[in-house]
């Protein structure tokens, strides 16, 4: 009788944990099943090349190609920014950072993280905005430029986070070996420590560039929303998120319009999905040679 | 040089708690946290916007903490190292790098149009749920993996069973930094757009929600629709609402972020 209330529990909890992959597969079946009407009438090739997208116009045209370069454009810029700031502040806390300043500091950018992204693209248009429009003397201030400096304060957070841990996981036995053989401490970090943890701080990279292309609202508000291909950095742009997420609630419901934008999540997620599939790739291989 | 790029990134920080308090902190007032909204927006308080998104984080919690826990509770203390139990991690971990305005699509098709919610409470609490069920899992998961073995061994020597250890002794040492986890998603669910963008959030309902089937406003949508869908909105509410909703997110992380740095320290087993 006991033995059978233990069983039943652990089957209860098997199958609760169940769900999270139940979620999963669920997301996956609602983007495709609502995306797929799409394609009877676009073409695979018109959707990703197709530099045109004017859902509302007639005929209508779902070219996503503008937005995802658009995406690439604020993504890659805002990685940029993060990358040395995050790096770089992951080695100050895990190398030379004394304790005291050290707790203050990975507090201190756990709490950056967790500031709404709302309140950022706010912050983004009252003051980032017109920054970047007088010191470029730019018509307007919202930009693919100014969208990648105020994402870089969301990339930081990732990046330091999870490169301290890479760097943490490097044995100590390395740095003092180097440092027993006369190399300076700035030797030891360039030449021991960052290649040692390489590969954690590639995961923690890719995951920072996850979560820069997957940022909605700041984008939406501090991009300038122009759907068509970018031809420079100080120009507006339009995202793949910003677009679901502004034109969603225009749309009717069963039109192509409302099939398009299930598609460009679909786009999305598939993004998503391989770059956490790559970076936890890397992360294992981190954990099997330490 | 290191420490320069720190600096770099704490003084936004500063600048940017600096810059909301300053021209957010006059519009805050008694009445600005109790009353509607009035001239579209252009006057009067956010009351509904915050008890709003009290609500919809409220539900979220309801529903995303017990899956969250026995989900972790199965990962630590039952799973064997199986293709089902890598599966379960992979997921969780691609289901907190899925883009937030993706969990929005997913519950207007599951929620909003499939089970027939409509735009309410119910689908947004849902969607928040599922965007923290990752969070409160590897925070859950931390916590009863600081237990110590010793602890467990001790329980099942006695002669406890599983289920009699897991209750009686790992879930009540765990317990903190369960809690801490759980306000971490509450912040979060708190702070989101997205996901309630076409789940629940009301551009302007100045009144309060009588069941869980009615919209509600929410604090984050209510900024973004004041800061670029309403013209001449004063940009002392807009700064006030800004200030309202960074204080309520930051405050709850920093809480969970002491407390649970404390029980760090203080459990050394």
């Amino acid at each position: 009788m006991r033995k059978l209330k233990e069983i039943i529990f652990e089957k209860a909890i098997a199958g609760m944990s169940f769900f999270s992959i139940a979620i999963l597969i669920l997301i996956l079946i609602f983007l495709i099943n609502s995306s797929i009407p799409l394609f009877r009438t676009v073409s695979l090739k018109e959707f990703f090349l197709s530099s045109l997208w004017r859902p509302i116009s007639e005929p209508p045209k779902f070219g996503i190609l503008p937005l995802i370069l658009g995406s690439l454009l604020v993504t890659f810029g805002a990685v940029i920014i993060g990358v040395p700031l995050g790096v770089g502040c992951a080695v100050y806390i895990a190398e030379v950072a004394g304790d005291r300043a050290r707790e203050y500091f990975k507090v201190l950018v756990e709490l950056i993280a967790g500031i709404p992204s709302v309140v950022l693209g706010f912050i983004g248009m009252v003051i980032v905005s017109s920054w970047v429009r007088n010191l470029f003397d730019l018509p307007t201030g919202l930009t693919a430029f100014t969208g990648a400096v105020t994402l870089a304060f969301m990339v930081v957070p990732t990046i330091a986070t999870l490169s301290e841990d890479a760097i943490n996981a490097v044995p100590k036995d390395y740095v003092a070996a180097s440092l027993a053989l006369g190399a300076t401490r700035w030797q030891t970090i360039y030449r021991v420590v960052i290649p040692a943890s390489a590969s954690g701080i590639f995961a923690a990279i890719l995951l920072g560039f996850g979560r820069a292309i997957g940022e909605t609202m700041v984008v939406m508000m501090v991009c300038g929303n122009a759907a068509v291909i970018p031809h420079g950095f100080f120009e507006p742009v339009r995202t793949l998120t910003a677009t679901i997420a502004s034109e969603m609630g225009e749309t009717v419901r069963g039109s192509n319009h409302y099939y398009a934008l299930f598609a460009v999540g679909l786009v999305l997620f598939a993004i998503s999905f391989c770059v956490n599939l790559i970076a936890d790739i890397f992360l294992r291989r981190r954990r099997g040679g330490a | 040089m290191l420490t320069l790029c720190g600096l770099i990134v704490i003084a936004p920080i500063v600048m940017i708690i600096g810059v909301l308090i300053v021209r957010g902190a006059p519009a805050i007032n008694i009445e600005f946290l109790t009353q509607m909204p009035r001239a579209g927006m252009k006057e009067g308080g956010i009351f509904p916007a915050i008890v709003g998104t009290v609500l919809l984080v409220t539900g979220a919690v309801v529903v995303a903490v017990p899956l969250g826990v026995t989900c972790s509770i199965y990962i630590t203390e039952y799973a064997r190292d199986n293709l089902f139990t890598r599966l379960v991690r992979l997921s969780i971990v691609n289901l907190a790098g899925v883009p937030s305005v993706v969990f929005g699509l997913f519950g207007l098709g599951l929620f909003v149009i499939f089970l027939k919610f409509g735009s309410s409470i119910l689908s947004g609490s849902l969607t928040l749920a599922f965007l923290i069920l990752p969070v409160i899992i590897t925070s859950s998961e931390e916590a009863i993996k600081a237990v110590p073995m010793a602890y467990r061994e001790a329980a099942l020597a006695l002669g406890a069973t599983r289920l009699r250890m897991v209750v009686t002794v790992v879930l009540p040492n765990a317990l903190s930094g369960i809690l801490t986890g759980s306000i971490l998603g509450v912040s979060r669910a708190a702070g989101e757009t997205a996901p309630i963008l076409f789940t629940v959030a009301a551009f302007f309902l100045p009144r309060l929600p009588h069941s869980i089937f009615d919209q509600v406003m929410a604090l984050p949508y209510h900024l973004y629709i004041i800061s670029t869908q309403v013209p001449n909105v004063p940009d002392e509410i807009k700064y006030g609402t800004a200030l309202v909703l960074f204080a309520l997110v930051f405050g709850m992380n920093l809480v969970a972020i002491v407390i649970r740095n404390r029980i760090r320290k203080q459990k050394r087993w």
